[in-house]
């Protein structure tokens, strides 16, 4: 049993997501970066979707009650076990009875924790991805709280002690920029308000959280009206409202919304944008399709090779 | 990675027929690539994984598939019949809007419980069925001020849209009365009651009904009346 002392504000549990139901209103969850996610799994010898933790901002405090390894990715925070400093990035044997801190994000925002064996919930429409709005998946589909106590599954063994190399562990810049290819609705933005989207920095806005990045900056100002007849919303899909400020719809996103959309996220962005603090800012870069593709590709190579051979710690 | 097939730009049975056929024949023909689809009022959302099928490709064989969704014969759709109190303290607008609209409370409830409704799509939050086809009498511009919370299973009317909230979540249309079914029960096998193309009736309860009902549903031993 994993015992949980301290949840911290919303810690989530997460595998890769139950995609297919978003036609019934249901959206695919999962980790917001993916890439650290899958890191943190092959880091302690797990599937890559096997459930593991999503912590914002602030990490948990809990104990383990059998050995077991961990793996802690995404936002750089600090780790101890027993109160002596471990690594992130890397694997972390543990013994019974060993206690885990992990605290404030210094850089970025969500922290990634696998456990070996992953973490043992039901699966939910095929999934154990935590849905909060709709109180699914997870732990009763809500975040975690202090007295909680989760079991592990099976795994196949003491995983073998790895660290990411260096060159594998994502930079967290100051001010991303982030790729978007226009559309759908860019056509109903003035000149103006376009030009202001693709040059100007925007700050996220702290009420952001997994169904959206709500961000200020320069007003994307509209033609003529921001409504548009109701339709589906994809991953990374920026809705502007009629004050002009941007929104980019996540993970835990409405399937459809009634807000014109000036762009779209690539895939291989958003587990960035999920990483920008509060008062932090980024700025967009337009794309054409076939520049996102290949930027598509280039996401599923990093991600096919991440932890893949690791060097010994 | 996602495309946006637009077939209109109005709120139509015949247009939303043609999205939901575009979508039953990417389902029958198993459309390489294609991993999830979203229809809507007038467009379906169509993800796809680039590593299987190119833009272009797909944007062909999608043009392709939308020639054939004008004459393509849907299956014939399921109507759910959806048992509703229209009583004052479960419709927090009923009175208001009967008022605005000149009529009795009851000839509002006749009139709305009166049609058939289709469901374009459900989204938005689980479960939630968009429909239209509100009879032009009983037509309401939406609230000026959204209500922050509307408790699950209310039943709202905004302009020729009407919908039944499937969690509680903000919203802006006028409440008439609400339903003991759970539009959306994530632990159910499947979580949500309605789906696109179905035919919705109402059916006014009386409140000892709606209790009734809701202790069922609430013990899992109610099951919806679906033709």
């Amino acid at each position: 049993m994993i015992r949980f002392t301290e949840p911290g504000p919303q810690t989530t549990v997460q595998d890769l997501g139950r995609p297919g139901h978003l036609r019934e209103g249901i959206p695919p969850s999962g980790p917001m970066d993916v890439r650290a996610f899958v890191a943190a799994n092959r880091l302690v010898g797990n599937p890559d979707g096997a459930a593991g933790l999503e912590c914002t901002v602030l990490g948990p405090r809990f104990s383990v009650e059998r050995a077991c390894a961990i793996a802690v990715t995404g936002a750089e925070a600090p780790v101890t076990v027993n109160d002596a400093p471990a690594p992130q990035w890397a694997t972390v044997a543990l013994k019974p009875g060993d206690a885990v801190r992990i605290g404030a994000a210094k850089a970025g925002v969500r922290i990634y924790v696998a456990f070996s064996g992953g973490l043992d919930v039901p699966a939910v429409l095929g999934s154990r991805a935590t849905y909060l709005r709709g109180r699914l998946g997870g732990v009763e589909g809500r975040a975690l709280r202090r007295g909680d106590a989760l079991a592990l599954l099976p795994s196949a063994g003491a995983p073998p002690l790895r660290r990411l190399a260096a060159a594998e562990i994502p930079a967290l810049e100051p001010e991303p920029e982030i790729r978007v290819v226009l559309g759908p609705q860019a056509d109903r933005f003035t000149d103006e308000g376009l030009h202001a989207f693709l040059s100007s920095p925007y700050e996220m806005l702290p009420q952001s959280d997994r169904m959206g990045a709500r961000l200020t900056g320069p007003r994307i100002a509209h033609r003529n009206g921001h409504d548009i007849i109701s339709d589906g919303i994809a991953l990374g899909a920026i809705q502007v409202p009629g004050d002009g400020q941007p929104i980019v719809l996540l993970v835990d996103r409405q399937s459809t919304g009634g807000y014109t959309k000036v762009a779209t996220v690539g895939s291989f962005d958003i587990g960035r944008v999920g990483q920008v603090k509060p008062g932090q800012r980024m700025r967009f870069r337009a794309v054409e399709v076939a520049e996102a593709h290949r930027l598509r590709q280039q996401f599923e190579r990093s991600l096919a090779q991440v932890a893949g051979g690791g060097v010994p710690t | 990675m996602a495309l946006c097939v637009e077939l209109g730009d109005e709120i139509s049975v015949e247009t939303n027929t043609r999205v939901r056929a575009l979508e039953f024949l990417i389902q029958q023909k198993g459309l390489t690539g294609v991993v999830e689809t979203v229809p809507s009022f007038r467009s379906l959302l169509v993800y796809y994984d680039p590593a299987q099928v190119g833009y272009e490709a797909l944007c062909a064989s999608l043009a392709t598939l939308v020639e054939q969704a004008s004459t393509a014969t849907l299956p014939p759709p399921r109507v759910v019949e959806i048992p509703c109190c229209y009583a004052p303290d479960l419709g927090l607008d009923l009175e208001a809007a009967a008022e605005r609209l000149q009529m009795t409370t009851d000839e509002l409830v006749r009139a709305h419980s009166g049609a058939e409704y289709l469901v374009y799509f459900v989204g938005f939050t689980p479960g939630l069925p968009y429909m239209a086809g509100v009879p032009a009498r009983i037509q309401l511009p939406r609230l000026t001020t959204p209500r922050v919370k509307v408790p699950p299973g209310s039943v709202g009317l905004g302009g020729a849209q009407f919908c039944i909230y499937s969690v509680e979540s903000p919203g802006g249309y006028w409440l008439l009365g609400r339903t003991p079914l759970r539009l959306y029960d994530p632990e159910a096998a499947d979580p949500t009651l309605l789906r696109a193309g179905d035919r919705v009736r109402m059916r006014p309860i009386p409140r000892a009904e709606y209790d009734a009902i809701a202790a069922r549903v609430a013990a899992r031993t109610y099951r919806p009346v679906i033709a």
